[in-house]
């Protein structure tokens, strides 16, 4: 019998990959069709660890809604609240102290590296070396520290408030920001003579699953994905926001459109975060952290409205519908990783299982975000 | 890629005839924040509040348009062709009106432009016309709204529950759900 | 007749504590040495330094039950650790530890060792595939086409050696490197036979590294693609015998680049004495290296392990072969 007379279906099986599987880090499922070990066809399977967090929203008074925007990204919850927080204060129009506004920035950005440091921890987990994880671990530790010392929490943070933050920084946060920030400059070059410039982990990444800018923009893709694919496009710096044009900052830009671009503009953009910390810190003003006019209750008035934050993974946005009750009437989160894994399975068509799960790692996925 | 020769493209589409839709939005005032020429005709279009360019720093986007679901299609591939990408589709339920709203966020990545495209449908039988073929990242969002809401995205190629449990048959947004 | 017959039971015996032994320990080592290299501090409950452990982790495996999942070959299933563990304990009796401490002194001794050490592939096989599970039969077919490419350059570059030492009898081998480390294969056949033999070397502990599954080469646990690769559907002694199989291959491995290389029981300089002491040192490097190249680097990719073997260490190891056979003809 000739290759083509047999039935293509009776060569081809179906892997189920996750809802626990040590490389989807949560419960993703994907359902693979394999033909040996080249993925035929994808096809990612989601609602595990769904909670309808609109509709909760929708059921709660607008400042009740806050501590929810900490649990939807657990690994860059800041980012959330101020997103959640600036679409409320733009509905209300309440302005923010400018102080406020830099502890926003560098708490923010402090997240934005813990956020980055653990997907690289875990990324290189994913690729089968293991102790890179726990050395990110470490210095993401002094992050959390850091965070808890001013926030109270360490991952589920609620510390933004509708005109402002609920907690002034201290002198000792800025002094161990500082140290903090000594300290990773100090380990970046590690990191890249362990991982970025081991032979193995390039052969991996380099030309390895390709995304395209016109996938990402069929897809929606946002952040490191698509900055990974040649696009400059971040938030912060397109659609200025809070204290960012203050900042000298640079979106860190890769052209390959692979998995090593996409890699390097994490790590790249941990460098940058540092630059913006320190600026926040030179600059930090002098005076209140709560806007006095914030009004207790909320009742924006009729209409909707858009804003948008650069989170770790991508622009978060949220639009909110209000009917000028002390409730949101609609409550849409925009979750960037959501956008990010629709492209996985058009992407690892094709590619080996290994090599698409390092497609997977590097679209940084965190479950409770697509799921909400 | 200015504003205006987009603003231009979709005028074509922006509802025409159903003034009663125009009526019953919460209406945001059409302010003319922006300083891009405005063609005669859309002019015209935004006195009868069919497509705004809002107040940018007010709302948080730049053209509000909206159109009759058959024209969802065509507006996303004028968006498409003018390289915008798709954010989210949502919807919005309008209970009172017996309408349910689906929302489009558009956003460009090199010029500062968000556009939203606005439909409103039967809130019985909600349908609307799938753009999953043009845009191929709303497939999901689609499906998400399809859970949540219940409307049917013609032309969908598969709109079994996403988020929700495979076998779910409520939809968890629409403002009479009860759990 | 009886001494003789002593003398067997008693290396029997010594033969299996010293392979259980090494395997619990190494599992020990592991632990630690991972903690170290990722600044933790690594088990200390259990005894001091954490040093029952081991026992502690056997009597949690074996007090597990075991488990045989639905649909799975019972007998391959059962058979398939033991088909594992057990060539690598037997290979150990050709090694030698020291001058007269091996179990036997066999002519083809280097033979015997490979012989045994290729059952283990199929024992992954097939409990692989008797496990009846995708993720294992994805691993199983890894491991062997793994296996079959890393086996190849294995058996060229010991060939080259047996061709310089006109032996494959492990004890003489070791005997005919004594006198100094200058004596030792891995410098002395730099001289003499193959001035590729350095590369050799390394080559020789590429394929051990792939032979034992071990990180970069796991493509039989690939545990962040595969679950848990071959052992999936094991649970209890079931993974204890697989994973004390896998120690003793490592010993083995180590062991035999030790005889074949590095000179044995060969004291490094001339006037210090030879002793198993210096065996089991120069083995112990080599086990550390494996623990310390596991926790450093990332997994390969399958298809660039394959290239490596097919398309870098057989031709290499081929023209070692030949050099060789050209120098012992030549001179």
């Amino acid at each position: 019998m000739s290759a083509d007379v047999i039935d293509k279906s009776l060569e081809t099986f179906v892997l189920n990959l996750g809802p626990q599987h040590p490389a989807t880090h949560g419960v993703l499922r994907v359902k693979l069709t394999m033909d040996g070990e080249y993925i035929v066809h994808a096809e990612p399977v989601l609602g595990y660890i769904h909670r309808m967090h609109e509709k909760m929203g929708e059921n709660r008074t607008w400042a009740q809604f806050m501590p929810n925007t900490g649990r939807l990204d657990y690994l860059a919850a800041l980012s959330y609240n101020h997103g959640y927080a600036m679409a409320a204060e733009r509905a209300e129009g309440i302005e923010v102290p400018e102080r406020a506004e830099y502890i926003r920035c560098i708490t923010v950005e402090l997240n934005r590296i813990a956020s980055h440091l653990l997907w690289f921890g875990a990324f290189v987990l994913d690729l089968g070396g293991f102790t890179p994880l726990l050395y990110a671990f470490d210095d993401r530790e002094q992050i959390l520290d850091l965070l808890e010392s001013v926030t109270g929490a360490r991952l589920t943070f609620c510390y933004f408030r509708f005109g402002g933050v609920y907690n002034d920084i201290d002198d000792n946060f800025i002094t161990g920001t500082r140290e903090f920030i000594k300290r990773l400059r100090s380990r970046m070059p590690m990191y890249h003579d362990l991982v970025t410039n081991n032979i193995i982990l390039i052969k991996r990444l380099k030309g390895i699953g390709p995304i395209s800018q016109e996938m990402c923009r069929r897809y929606g893709a946002t952040g490191p994905v698509l900055r990974g694919s040649g696009v400059n496009f971040d938030v912060r710096k397109h659609e200025p926001y809070s204290v960012y044009p203050e900042f000298d900052f640079d979106i860190p830009v890769y052209t390959d459109c692979d998995s090593m671009a996409r890699y390097m503009v994490r790590m790249d953009e941990m460098e940058q975060s540092m630059r913006i910390i320190e600026q926040g810190l030179d600059k930090l003003p002098e005076g209140p952290v709560m806007a006095a006019k914030a009004p207790k209750i909320l009742k924006p008035a009729k209409g909707d409205y858009y804003c948008a934050v650069e989170a770790a993974r991508g622009s978060f946005g949220i639009r909110l519908v209000s009917d000028g009750t002390n409730t949101p009437y609609r409550l849409k989160l925009r979750s960037p990783t959501f956008s990010n894994l629709s492209l996985f399975a058009e992407a690892c068509q094709g590619m080996l299982l290994p090599d698409a799960l390092a497609l997977m790692g590097t679209l940084d996925l965190v479950i409770p975000e697509i799921d909400r | 890629m200015g504003l205006a020769k987009i603003k231009q493209a979709l005028a074509e589409l922006a509802v025409t005839e159903t003034i009663e839709v125009s009526k019953t939005v919460p209406a945001p005032p059409a302010a003319e924040g922006e300083e891009q020429g405005k063609p005669v005709e859309v002019k015209e279009m935004i006195e009868q509040n069919m497509l705004f360019t809002p107040e940018y720093a007010k709302k948080g986007y730049h053209l509000d348009v909206k159109v009759t679901a058959e024209n969802v299609a065509r507006s996303a591939k004028i968006l498409l062709d003018h390289e915008f990408f798709l954010e989210s589709i949502t919807g919005v339920d309008w209970i009172k009106e017996n309408q349910i709203e689906i929302v489009y966020d558009f956003n460009h990545w090199h010029t500062l432009c968000r556009v939203v495209i606005r439909t409103r449908t039967d809130r019985a039988n909600p349908e609307v016309p799938t753009i999953s073929e043009i845009y191929s990242g709303a497939n999901w969002h689609e499906r998400e709204t399809h859970d949540f809401f219940g409307v049917t995205f013609t032309g969908h190629p598969d709109l079994s529950p996403l988020l929700l449990p495979e076998d779910a048959d409520y939809h968890p947004l629409l403002k009479d759900f009860k759990a | 007749m009886t001494t003789e017959l002593i003398r067997l039971l008693a290396f029997l015996v010594g033969i299996i504590a010293f392979a259980a032994l090494n395997a619990a320990y190494l599992v020990w080592v592991e632990r630690k040495g991972a903690a170290h290299f990722q600044r933790r501090i690594g088990p200390k409950e259990v005894g001091p330094y954490g040093l029952l452990q081991p026992l502690a982790d056997g009597a949690k495996l074996m007090s597990k039950q075991l488990l045989i999942p639905d649909g799975v070959d019972p007998i391959l299933f059962k058979i398939a650790p033991l088909m594992v563990l057990v060539p690598a304990v037997m290979s150990f009796v050709t090694i030698p530890f020291g001058e007269h401490l091996a179990a036997r002194n066999i002519d083809l001794g280097l033979l015997m060792v490979f012989a045994f050490a290729s059952i283990n592939v199929l024992g992954l096989l097939l409990g692989s595939w008797g496990s009846a599970n995708k993720y294992a039969v994805i691993a199983a077919a890894r491991v062997i086409s793994q296996n079959i490419a890393y086996e190849i350059p294995m058996l060229l570059t010991a060939i080259a050696l047996v061709m310089a030492t006109n032996t494959m009898n492990l004890n003489e081998m070791v005997s005919l490197q004594g006198g100094g480390f200058w004596h030792w294969n891995l410098i002395k056949l730099t001289f003499t036979a193959s001035p590729l033999t350095p590369i050799a070397f390394l080559i020789f502990f590429t394929t051990m590294l792939a032979e034992t599954n071990r990180a970069p080469f796991d493509m039989a646990e690939a545990e962040s693609e595969l679950v848990a690769g071959s052992f999936t559907e094991y649970s209890g002694m079931g993974f204890g015998v697989f994973f004390m199989g896998e120690y003793a291959n490592i010993v083995i491995g180590a062991a035999l680049t030790t005889v074949l290389f590095l000179g044995g029981w060969q004291s490094p300089l001339p006037f210090l004495p030879n002793s198993v002491v210096w065996f089991l040192m120069k083995m112990y490097v080599i086990i550390f290296t494996v623990v310390w190249i596991r926790w450093t680097f990332p997994r390969t990719q399958f298809y660039a392990l394959l290239n490596l073997s097919w398309k870098v260490l057989i031709p290499i190891s081929l023209v070692n072969l030949i050099v060789t056979a050209g120098w012992l003809k030549v001179f």
